[in-house]
């Protein structure tokens, strides 16, 4: 059973000027499901797409095209105020920048009860103590006197915390995590990686966790997706695509980490700009065969549930 | 990779740095020899960059150096004068800073920029300039065509590149690198860090390198100093540190990397957040997040918790300031 599920979502931004303006295909026929109490790491480099494809998630852009099935119905196009507000409740983005995402004016308790009150979440009389056991959920102690406080009286971890505390304030179904952690300092990450995990066990909660770290991915996924040039070219459970991986692009992130020699880097992700047929990462690839360049390949089952859009690890039949 | 400092490069020793009535840096003791890799590394507002910068001398108001000396090649920097000091910079000590990828100028091509900062150190010629601009370019794995190219047409990477094959322009003994890879991705990062590597081992010069990724580190020098709220709480060759950690900061740090193999264990990493140096905590800095600082031993803990330790040598070039390690 799935909580959320997109069907070969694609987004399109025109880049540059011009009658005839480059499309860069930030996203391209992105397929997959977000399981409740699971977490599935989205991972890429800069510039893969990963961001932009929680952005359509929350619909923060319209997808150029595709579905997102949530609940019985493709919201994707959803116009309707009151059904984008229900999605909204359901579905909830943390951002990368905990410091940019509060607003510093207004207390801790201004922040989780706003949602309360928009969504209706519990009886007015319920709320003072529904920011509370919020706060107590995300280990920010004591409630009283962090609801108190203003953004800038918290240090970096902190604010994450609050933001957390905010998304979970409606009840989500399924949270997006944009880099959670990347702003902060290496010893607090730990904390915020294992607080998704609390989370994802005890409230059921399916997260989407978008992010270049591999290592963390593998600490705290189920389930990985890795995105070059917009599309997703490997995906599997996160401790089987890392162990053995079988698209090049999966190979040469791990051997970056790995701390092992890798050879020139001759292509980058603009290869998503107006894009030919073929495959996105045949510049950069060790293996790449003539068939490459000529036919784009899909993403095939090479092992029972890993899949990989490569001619020569995963050929389709 | 095994440290051969010979000779001393860059002695530091107490240093104080205060931006107004913070003190960043505390008592920072510090030695790079000849062709080392140190590397230091700390959270934010740890102080790790203001010691950078006071090597580098480029220190301006607030900050300022209340105490300590900085040798270079036995001299004492802080006496010296300014014209005395414009020289050494760039010529024996260059830098590379955090987001230097966009500290060129956007308007003036590649070549023009390494001209202006050759010809503001030294009697070159516009065209001799140039033509080191192309080599040096060579050197750093870009194409020498590069020199008539403008920053916008360069990726982040090869921006990076751009800068250091600058940092190398005037062959200076220390290069100090502050973070050169964190806003590059992981690939990019590892192949700047094998051309820096290669170029050190052509050029001997000496880096100071900076970072909060202990990990990348551990791998990367040949010692490492770890920072905590202004003040040095470790320092051993890097082999030894990865066995061996004694600070329960540094442990701390180093549970704080998720593995990339092996069992899928859930990790601690530190409580609490780096203090607030308005207020520094009395005693050790690092007690109020420590788990070896409990109450239960009193005579331990008033020590911990009032007096502050010292960083001391407890093994051959393996220094610690903790309590809980006696000499």
């Amino acid at each position: 059973m799935s909580a959320l599920e997109v069907r070969d979502l694609s987004k399109n931004f025109a880049v540059g000027r011009g009658l005839r303006r480059p499309q860069v295909h930030a996203v391209e026929e992105v397929s997959f499901s977000l399981r409740p109490g699971t977490i599935t790491a989205l991972v890429g480099e800069s510039g893969s797409g990963k961001s932009t494809v929680a952005r359509l998630i929350a619909r923060l852009y319209d997808p150029t095209s595709g579905s997102i099935l949530f609940d019985g119905g493709d919201i994707a196009h959803a116009r309707r105020r009151r059904d984008v507000l229900r999605y909204r409740s359901q579905v909830q983005l943390i951002f990368q920048d905990p410091f940019g995402s509060l607003n510093p004016v207004k207390t801790v308790r201004h922040h989780i009860e706003r949602p309360l009150r928009i969504h209706g979440v519990v009886p007015a009389s319920r709320v003072e103590g529904r920011v509370h056991e919020l706060l107590d959920t995300v280990g920010l102690v004591p409630p009283a006197e962090v609801a108190a406080k203003y953004p800038h009286e918290l240090s970096g971890g902190q604010r994450q915390r609050v933001a957390i505390a905010r998304a979970l304030a409606v009840e989500p179904k399924v949270v997006l995590a944009d880099e959670p952690t990347s702003m902060l300092d290496v010893s607090i990450r730990i904390g915020i990686l294992n607080l998704m995990l609390k989370l994802k066990e005890e409230h059921d909660i399916a997260f989407l966790y978008v992010t270049h770290d591999l290592a963390s991915a593998r600490y705290i996924a189920d389930d990985i997706l890795v995105m070059y040039a917009g599309q997703i070219v490997e995906r599997g459970p996160v401790e089987q695509v890392l162990a053995e991986p079988l698209h090049p692009y999966t190979r040469l992130l791990l051997a970056a980490v790995h701390g092992e020699r890798i050879e020139e880097r001759r292509g980058s992700a603009s290869a998503a700009i107006d894009p030919t047929e073929g495959c996105r990462f045949v510049a950069r690839c060790p293996l790449a065969v003539p068939v490459c360049s000529v036919t784009t390949p899909t993403l095939v089952e090479a092992h029972p549930g890993q899949s990989a859009r490569c001619h020569v690890t995963a050929p389709a039949n | 990779m095994s440290a051969v400092a010979t000779q001393t490069l860059i002695e530091v020793r107490g240093l104080e740095v205060e931006y107004g009535r913070v003190r960043a840096v505390d008592g920072v003791d510090l030695t790079i020899g000849t062709g080392e890799i140190l590397g230091l590394a700390g959270e934010s507002g740890c102080g790790k960059s203001t010691v950078a910068n006071a090597i580098m001398q480029i220190l301006r108001p607030p900050a300022r150096i209340v105490g300590g000396s900085i040798r270079f090649q036995g001299d004492d920097l802080t006496g010296k004068r300014k014209e005395e000091l414009r020289r050494y910079r760039w010529r024996n000590v260059s830098m590379v800073f955090q987001s230097a990828m966009n500290s060129l100028n956007p308007v003036m091509r590649v070549g023009d920029q390494f001209v202006d900062m050759m010809r503001a150190h030294e009697h070159i010629s516009k065209s001799r300039a140039l033509t080191r601009a192309a080599e040096l370019l060579d050197l750093v794995g870009l194409d020498k065509r590069l020199v008539r190219a403008y920053p916008h047409e360069l990726s982040g990477g090869m921006r990076q590149r751009v800068i250091i094959a600058m940092a190398l322009a005037l062959s200076p003994e220390l290069v100090i690198l502050d973070e050169p890879t964190t806003a590059l991705d992981v690939v990019v990062q590892r192949e700047i860090l094998q051309e820096v590597e290669a170029l050190k081992r052509d050029f001997g010069f000496a880096v100071l390198f900076i970072t909060h990724d202990l990990s990348l580190l551990l791998e990367f020098a040949d010692r490492v100093a770890i920072m905590y709220a202004g003040e040095i709480v470790e320092s051993a060759p890097a082999s030894r540190l990865a066995e061996n950690a004694l600070h329960p900061y540094t442990q701390g740090l180093m549970r704080s990397f998720p593995p990339l193999a092996g069992p899928r264990a859930r990790l601690v990493g530190i409580p609490g957040s780096p203090p607030d140096l308005r207020e520094p905590p009395s005693g050790c800095r690092f007690h109020p997040r420590c788990p070896h600082c409990l109450p239960d031993d009193a005579t331990l803990y008033l020590r911990q918790t009032t007096e502050r330790p010292r960083l001391r040598e407890v093994e051959p070039d393996h220094s610690v300031a903790c309590h809980l390690v006696e000499a």
